[in-house]
């Protein structure tokens, strides 16, 4: 399997001076194609942090995060926005855009791969499909509810067939079954597309999708072997 | 077809695409009415040379206005009678005089014009019918539309047929009416032969007229007269053209007074309200969407994407404003010409000009409004 994330002795710190606040400590994490990893940790924990930092979104300072063999550390913002193109992003909030319908809002995340747009239209209507909306397709937000918002958000993750798919507690805002069916949605499609996921979760119920768990707590990174240790705990 | 995010994000709201149209096109009416009115003031200045019928006009080159002619011997334009392409020349005398109301007294200054009973130049109705009449020493002819401060000549005329007053000093007795109308610098306006008006300005030079009106032959190109005659005459006269006569007239007060400088103004205060109009409506646009921004950013979107949006937005709102702004301002143009009687006219001209300042004023609006973009971090959005 080859490695899409090879993160090594990443520190990362807010602040300056006599402020400063180290919030991250040497961590070291490495996603291969195809992984689902799951990511616990109390809130404060630096989680967040590690997300944006992998996802491109914010400026990487010491050690060494390679995201599809590019090197992160001290990279230009043009770099970043390009690397951001080849990660789906799930965020806790659904965060569609309002004026757009379910298959403008994929679309959107569609056009910014070198696709004719009638192309970019009819994969985003596949991949609204693809996540059980094919009713819903031109919908705006306001008229669907929260787990097939969460579902239209996923489909335009998923759209540009990422290498990496971030998600930021996917199911905080879903009952149960929503949050259990996008859950498994994300595996699926992370499986059949060959892309390394890494999910930020609460929820216990859920960890059995994953193919590794690792726990961040104080900035530091452990690594539980098996997910079958952790849901019988 | 890319998604037009601009275009979506501005019909999405109703509501506010609505206000903003109100508000842009209010700003567009605010500018058209400053302009109209400034183009009509200076319309109004030169409704006597849109009356006199001639091609190339002699005038001396110290005068600055109607108001302010300077005079210059009528042998130039007798001169200029020899010019090929010259089909017939008129004198045409103007001086103020100080005109008596016949009922109060009161003396007021009015505008003479002097002309030849026999020339045929001036295209002012009822003075065709009434001219002939001038030829007899000391009859004037009056303008009905000159202001009511000279007196009530046209209804006295209308009951006793003659009216009798004075100016400067000169008995002069009113046997005619004509229409043309008050300008900036004239209230009132008299015509009468060279002879009356001889008689009424005594200390003026029999041979010195204002302005020598040409009239050019049909077949003859315009162009190649007035050069012909620049180089026959000599330096102490000035040769236009009728656009040229037209425009000395229009520049005098666009440039010598504060007129244009007050309804520029005017339009300028259109402006700045129409800046911060637009102003408010796309930086609360911004900033409702900043987390949708945000997630666009995380997507992959830079930042010249979203400058492009909200500049798109901008471009969208100026030509959705300006069209009821342009059709409100049509129907009170139309409006305030039946009520003022100022010669209010919509023309290509102005409408470009309020639609480039509308275009600018929305530009310069989401100038101050993408600095709100800056605001959208994809770092914040998790």
């Amino acid at each position: 399997m080859s490695a899409i994330v090879a993160i090594h002795d990443l520190n990362h710190y807010y602040g300056s001076g006599e402020l400063r606040k180290q919030i991250l400590f040497d961590i070291t994490l490495t996603l291969n194609a195809g992984e689902v990893v799951l990511l616990k940790g109390p809130s404060g924990s630096g989680k967040t942090t590690l997300l944006t930092l992998m996802g491109a979104l914010r400026s990487c300072q010491t050690g060494s995060l390679q995201v599809l063999g590019q090197e992160l550390v001290n990279a230009p913002k043009a770099k970043l926005v390009n690397i951001r193109r080849n990660i789906g992003y799930i965020f806790q909030g659904h965060n569609l855009l309002h004026s757009l319908t379910a298959r403008q809002n994929v679309q959107m995340s569609a056009e910014l791969q070198p696709l004719r747009s009638a192309v970019a239209k009819q994969r985003s209507e596949q991949m609204l499909t693809a996540v059980g909306l094919a009713d819903h397709i031109d919908y705006y937000p306001a008229q669907m509810s929260g787990g097939q918002k969460q579902r239209v958000a996923i489909a335009r993750a998923l759209v540009s067939h990422p290498k990496m798919i971030l998600a930021d507690e996917p199911t905080a805002a879903l009952d149960s079954k929503s949050g259990r069916a996008v859950v498994e949605l994300i595996q699926q499609l992370s499986k059949e597309q060959g892309c390394a996921s890494l999910i930020v979760t609460h929820d216990n119920r859920i960890l059995d999708v994953a193919d590794r768990l690792v726990h961040l707590e104080d900035g530091r990174l452990t690594e539980i072997n098996t997910s079958a240790t952790l849901v019988s705990s | 077809m890319k998604i037009p995010l601009a275009w979506l994000q501005l019909t999405h709201e109703r509501m506010r695409l609505l206000i903003a149209m109100a508000g842009i096109g209010f700003a567009n009416l605010l500018m058209f009415m400053q302009f109209g009115f400034r183009d009509a003031l200076f319309e109004s200045a030169v409704v006597l040379h849109r009356r006199i019928q001639g091609d190339v006009f002699l005038l001396s080159p110290e005068s600055t206005a109607l108001i302010a002619m300077d005079s210059f011997s009528n042998r130039r334009l007798y001169q200029s009678a020899g010019v090929a392409g010259v089909e017939a020349i008129y004198p045409l005398y103007i001086d103020f005089a100080l005109w008596k109301n016949p009922e109060t007294k009161a003396t007021r200054g009015i505008m003479v014009l002097g002309i030849n009973p026999m020339d045929d130049f001036l295209d002012l109705p009822g003075l065709a019918d009434a001219k002939h009449q001038i030829q007899r020493e000391d009859a004037v002819l009056f303008d009905r539309l000159s202001r009511p401060e000279f007196g009530p000549i046209p209804d006295l005329f209308a009951t006793t047929e003659t009216v009798t007053t004075e100016a400067n000093d000169k008995r002069l007795t009113v046997v005619g009416l004509f229409d043309l109308g008050a300008s900036f610098g004239a209230d009132g306006n008299v015509i009468a032969s060279e002879t009356t008006f001889l008689n009424i300005f005594t200390n003026r030079d029999a041979g010195q007229i204002e302005i020598g009106v040409i009239e050019l032959a049909e077949t003859a190109n315009p162009e190649a007269v007035i050069r012909r005659l620049k180089q026959h005459l000599p330096e102490d006269v000035l040769v236009l053209s009728r656009e040229e006569f037209i425009a000395f007239e229009k520049d005098y007060w666009e440039t010598g007074t504060a007129i244009g400088f007050i309804f520029t103004l005017g339009a300028g205060m259109g402006f700045i309200v129409g800046v911060v109009i637009v102003y408010q409506i796309l930086y609360s646009d911004v900033a409702d969407h900043l987390p949708e921004y945000a997630t666009l950013k995380a997507m992959g979107y830079g930042d010249r994407y979203l400058l492009t949006v909200v500049f798109q937005q901008a471009i969208i709102l100026a030509l959705i404003g300006y069209a009821p702004g342009f059709g409100i301002s049509s129907l009170l143009y139309v409006l305030t010409a039946q009520g003022t009687s100022l010669p209010m006219a919509m023309t290509a001209s102005k409408a470009l000009t309020v639609l480039f300042l509308t275009v600018v004023m929305c530009m310069g609006s989401g100038a101050i409004a993408v600095r709100k973009l800056s605001a959208a971090d994809p770092a914040d959005i998790f």
